[in-house]
């Protein structure tokens, strides 16, 4: 069975090109058509993965420009399987909840949510840091116009902030993959800009500390993580629903994928010398976004604070420097996609039966009529805070595990965020379910169109909840492959987590 | 028989000249063919004309492609570098003769005598960029110079457009002679004006290189090409000129006149001038540092577009410097891909600009761009391509073109200067972004068809078709428009035929 990986990537912006040119009314349907199609093929990669192999599948390798040494190259592997099924899922289910609306200019619109999934995709499968570039910058371009022409008040503004935030960092980034291939590249084999051919090259250890700081700069904006988010409340405000629960459940990943794809195995020493400060960025997103979500009264905001927290631990899992913390990374990123995106649908219903208000003052006492709802929201709930028997509570084991060995204060501190995180999800979930019913909430009860959306979402959820060992298993090779040798001998003592059902 | 009659006359290789013949034959027969009485032999026959000179340019290009020769007894070089920048002119050219026909500024100027100009223009950047010899660099520079003082003010009933053309008249002055007195403290110290003996002399060592008429021939040249390409502290002309010129001609000198003065720089530094790169390198890069924050910053507060992108252009003007500097190979493919790119970009946006003065009585306004995504998506989406290349976002040709800049800033130990490139497009992105975001998320104005109700700012004129002032842009200023915008997305994502050209186009240069 041949899986040509290029097929996944262009196809939605094939279907989006192809809605730009149809008749108004078939956008959405072309789009769904596409979204549907490239779940399918992540669906089969899943199935037809080798999880015994550490290396490269489905690889597709050209040269796209010679003379810079860039090459067409697109692979599969452990670290990229399920942010690939992550992007599929969701963009399939997103869309779906985006026809529901109606959207001025529709072609438009799903021509630019195609486009999304495919830089999306192509940022994820890349592996070649120059077409990595390409792909995580092209990002940017699809999400700066959904925001900026279907977005809510002060959409331009907004819209701005984001973008100029994230391209300062995207071009750092630019220069950086730039320098790294060019200092990388030794007289005789010339110019590439391959993973496979970088890693293998050395770079000096002091230049690999810029190099390291201007990608953790593009990554650490895009995530956002604590002292880089500045745009993230208005950005969140701004932006239609269906789509900002794209860009935190997905944009976001790609922004840590880079961490443990680029600056882990590119940057050995950088990572090393760098592992404090970045574990003290991600340990101040942890405490600042559970102490912003617990305390601001926007639902979006509180999402988008959490969020803020979740992936300080990502973070965290990712510079612990061992293969417990990229793993519980791993399954962590994969598990906020899951969740979050299903959370914003929620803040959606809410906010239709609160007369369009997304303050949680405006809504409370929903429980007692919509307990289908309810008890969707409360499973919702359930796995952000990483209720043991969730697969988030696996995923944050992990990481703290992970951390445990090598910084313990950091991992005692961290730990608190288990508890925060708790707090602010019940928080959210009693305001709005229980409580007095707000004057103008109108309880109705899940409709069965919006359960196309909501249940497929949840059973997933619970699925990963049910087996976290599926994914696991398959990232296992590939990420005790990049985390760094060095470290990986010293905590070699502790026993991996039993991968195996 | 006298005795100074001796001299024997150089070997002329006519299909080396060929090209050249080309656009000066053109320019001859379109001054005449303007004289007829007919009305459509003078607004039709003679652009179609003109553009067909440029066409039979481009083909003998292609034809001569591969000729490494000395024309003229040295005067002139004929090789790939010549011939890509010859095909770039020529290209520039008739998308400005496309913009200009049916335009404001050939009725009032007569037109045979506008696109005669322009064509002589066109080949006086030829001889400026195939010049071997300090001699033939003036001569090409000014006769690529004087037509377009004169373009710039052919919309006679325009006080800006006078302005204009004297401001560019006075300042391109005396760009051209601090360069006239930097050519001759060069041949002063060197004791050549052919290229290749300036090379010689300066490569021969000795304390050449240090000699104090050598640096003062250096910095006066700088000085007088900084002039002519709009690098920062001499740019102060740029936005003036190019917004009180009439618009397709603004576009020209855009692009055209700026892709001439980055060829002669790259062949008088980078050849000539080589041995001696530890005197400009230097000022030269701190220069386009410069240039490149100047550019970026002057363009945030402005609300006219051709004023935006005169500021763009400076700041470009720094990235291809950037180029220059680093005086490797590597260096000269990159600004000569990042040339050909800039024009591609640009022509696209110049486009969108003239269409919208036709429609709207907002003239360069960005508020003429307002909600054009609803109302023209044909303009919309070349002008929003256009503004996104040049912010460098990729799958466009301006991403390749900054890539291919930095990669050779970097390889050439300038690293910083690649680093400055990056921060200059940060700042670039609040302008850029700002015309995009007017095209797409400001709901279009009232009426965006006033331009018919009421008389636009520009007086109809006796003998003016009244369609030249009508509601619509013309056609084939859209399809200039969307024909670069294609192109800008087709080069971001198959770039492979054009860095064929610059390799070529290096190799020939050879010194390197």
């Amino acid at each position: 069975m041949t899986l040509h990986l290029s097929f996944a990537v262009w196809l939605p912006l094939a279907f989006g090109v192809a809605g730009l040119l149809a008749p108004p009314r078939l956008a959405p349907k072309l789009a769904l058509a596409g979204t549907l199609l490239v779940l399918g093929y992540a669906i089969a990669y899943v199935i037809d993965f080798d999880s015994a192999n550490a290396g490269l599948q489905h690889v597709t390798d050209e040269i796209w420009i010679g003379e810079l040494g860039i090459h067409y190259k697109l692979a599969l592997d452990g670290l990229n399987l399920f942010l690939v099924l992550l992007t599929a899922i969701l963009w399939f289910f997103c869309t779906l909840w985006a026809s529901f609306g109606a959207w001025e200019k529709p072609r438009l619109f799903y021509f630019h949510l195609a486009l999304a999934q495919t830089s999306v995709l192509g940022a994820l499968l890349a592996q070649d840091l120059a077409l990595f570039v390409v792909f995580f910058d092209l990002m940017l371009v699809p999400f700066f116009f959904l925001t900026g022409i279907w977005g809510g008040a002060k959409r331009v503004h907004a819209t701005m902030k984001l973008v100029i935030y994230t391209l300062v960092g995207s071009l750092l980034m630019l220069t950086a993959a730039i320098a790294t291939g060019v200092l990388a590249a030794t007289g005789e084999d010339g110019l590439s800009f391959a993973f496979s051919d970088l890693a293998q090259r050395t770079i000096e250890s002091s230049t690999q500390n810029w190099l390291f700081l201007a990608f953790a700069a593009a990554f650490l904006v895009k995530m956002p993580a604590f002292p880089f988010h500045g745009w993230m409340p208005d950005g969140y405000k701004a932006m239609p629903l269906p789509v900002l629960a794209l860009f935190s459940a997905v944009l976001s990943k790609v922004a840590a994928y880079g961490f443990l794809r680029i600056c882990l195995p590119l940057f050995p020493d950088a990572s090393e010398h760098f592992q404090t400060l970045m574990l003290l960025i991600a340990l101040f997103s942890i405490l600042y976004g559970s102490a912003m979500a617990f305390t601001t009264t926007h639902a979006r905001l509180i999402l988008g604070y959490s969020s803020i927290a979740q992936l300080g631990f990502i973070v965290l899992g990712i510079f612990a420097l061992n293969s417990q913390g990229a793993q519980g990374a791993m399954l962590q990123a994969f598990n906020h996609g899951l969740v979050v995106a299903p959370a914003f649908f929620i803040v959606a219903l809410l906010s239709a039966r609160a007369d369009g208000s997304e303050d949680i003052r405006d809504m409370g006492g929903l429980g007692m009529r919509a307990p289908v709802l309810a008890t969707f929201f409360l499973i919702v709930t359930f796995a952000t805070l990483a209720m043991p028997g969730s697969s988030n509570f696996v995923g944050e084991f992990l990481i703290l595990l992970g951390v445990f060995q090598t910084k313990l204060a950091i991992a005692l501190i961290a730990s608190t965020g288990v508890v925060l995180a708790a707090v602010y999800a019940l928080r959210l979930y009693i305001r709005t379910m229980h409580n007095r019913t707000g004057p103008r909430v109108e309880s109705r009860e899940l409709s069965l169109r919006d359960g196309l959306v909501l249940v497929p979402l949840v059973l997933a959820i619970l699925a990963i909840a049910v087996y976290p060992q599926f994914a696991l298993q398959r990232s296992e090779p590939t990420v005790t492959s990049i985390v760094p040798s060095a470290l990986e001998e010293k905590a070699a003592a502790a026993p991996l987590p039993e991968a195996s059902p | 028989m006298i005795p100074f009659a001796k001299v024997a006359a150089p070997d002329v290789d006519f299909a080396g000249l060929a090209p050249l013949i080309a656009v000066f034959g053109g320019a001859l027969i379109v001054l005449m063919l303007g004289l007829l009485r007919s009305r459509a032999a003078r607004e039709t026959g003679v652009p179609a004309l003109s553009v067909l000179s440029l066409v039979i340019a481009i083909g003998l290009s292609i034809w001569q492609w591969g000729e490494r020769t000395d024309l003229v007894a040295g005067a002139l070089r004929l090789d790939e570098l010549t011939l890509s920048l010859t095909i770039i002119f020529c290209v520039a050219g008739i998308a400005s003769i496309l913009l200009s026909w049916r335009h404001v500024a050939p009725r009032e100027a007569a037109h045979g005598e506008y696109y005669a100009l322009l064509l002589t223009s066109i080949a006086g950047m030829i001889v400026l960029v195939a010049a071997q010899n300090l001699v033939s660099v003036f001569l090409g520079l000014e006769l690529l110079s004087i037509p377009l003082y004169v373009l710039c003010a052919t919309e006679m009933r325009r006080a800006s457009s006078l302005e204009s053309g004297l401001k560019y008249l006075v300042i391109g002055s005396v760009g051209s002679a601090t360069l006239l007195y930097g050519l001759a403290f060069l041949y002063g110290a060197t004791g050549a004006t052919d290229f290749k003996d300036i090379a010689e002399a300066l490569g021969s060592g000795g304390d050449l290189v240090s000699d104090p008429l050598l640096l003062a021939g250096i910095a006066l040249s700088i000085v007088g090409l900084g002039f002519k390409a709009s690098v920062a502290p001499f740019h102060q002309w740029t936005p003036d000129v190019y917004e009180g010129a009439p618009t397709p001609i603004t576009a020209f000198m855009a692009v055209a006149t700026k892709a001439a003065a980055f060829g002669i720089v790259l062949r008088l530094f980078d050849v000539a001038l080589i041995d001696a790169a530890v005197d400009w390198g230097p000022p030269l890069a701190a220069l386009a540092a410069f240039t490149i924050v100047v550019g970026n910053v002057g363009a945030l507060g402005q609300s006219s577009l051709k004023r935006l992108l005169a500021y763009s252009s400076v700041a470009q003007a720094g990235y291809m410097l950037a180029g220059v500097v680093v005086a490797s190979r590597l260096g000269l493919q990159a600004t000569l891909f990042y040339i050909a790119v800039y024009l591609v970009m640009n022509l696209a946006a110049f486009a969108v600009i003239v269409a919208r003065e036709r429609e709207t009585p907002l003239g360069d306004d960005i508020a003429s761009l307002d909600g054009l995504g609803a109302t023209r998506p044909a303009l919309a989406w070349p002008m929003t391509i256009a503004m996104l290349a040049l912010a460098g976002f990729p799958a466009t040709a301006g991403f390749i073109g900054k890539f291919y800049l930095i990669d050779a800033a970097v390889d050439g130990d300038y690293a910083w200067l690649g680093i400055v490139i990056v921060v200059g497009s940060m700042i670039s992105l609040a302008y850029y972004l700002k015309v995009v975001a007017a095209i797409w998320m400001r709901p279009a104005a009232e009426s965006t068809d006033l331009a018919v109700l009421t008389p636009g700012p520009e007086p109809l004129l006796a003998g003016g078709s009244d369609e030249a002032t009508g509601l619509r842009a013309q056609g084939e200023v859209v399809a200039v428009a969307v024909f670069f915008g294609v192109l800008t997305v087709v080069l971001g994502v198959v770039p492979s035929p054009l860095f064929d050209v610059v390799r070529d186009a290096g190799a020939a240069l050879g010194l390197l």
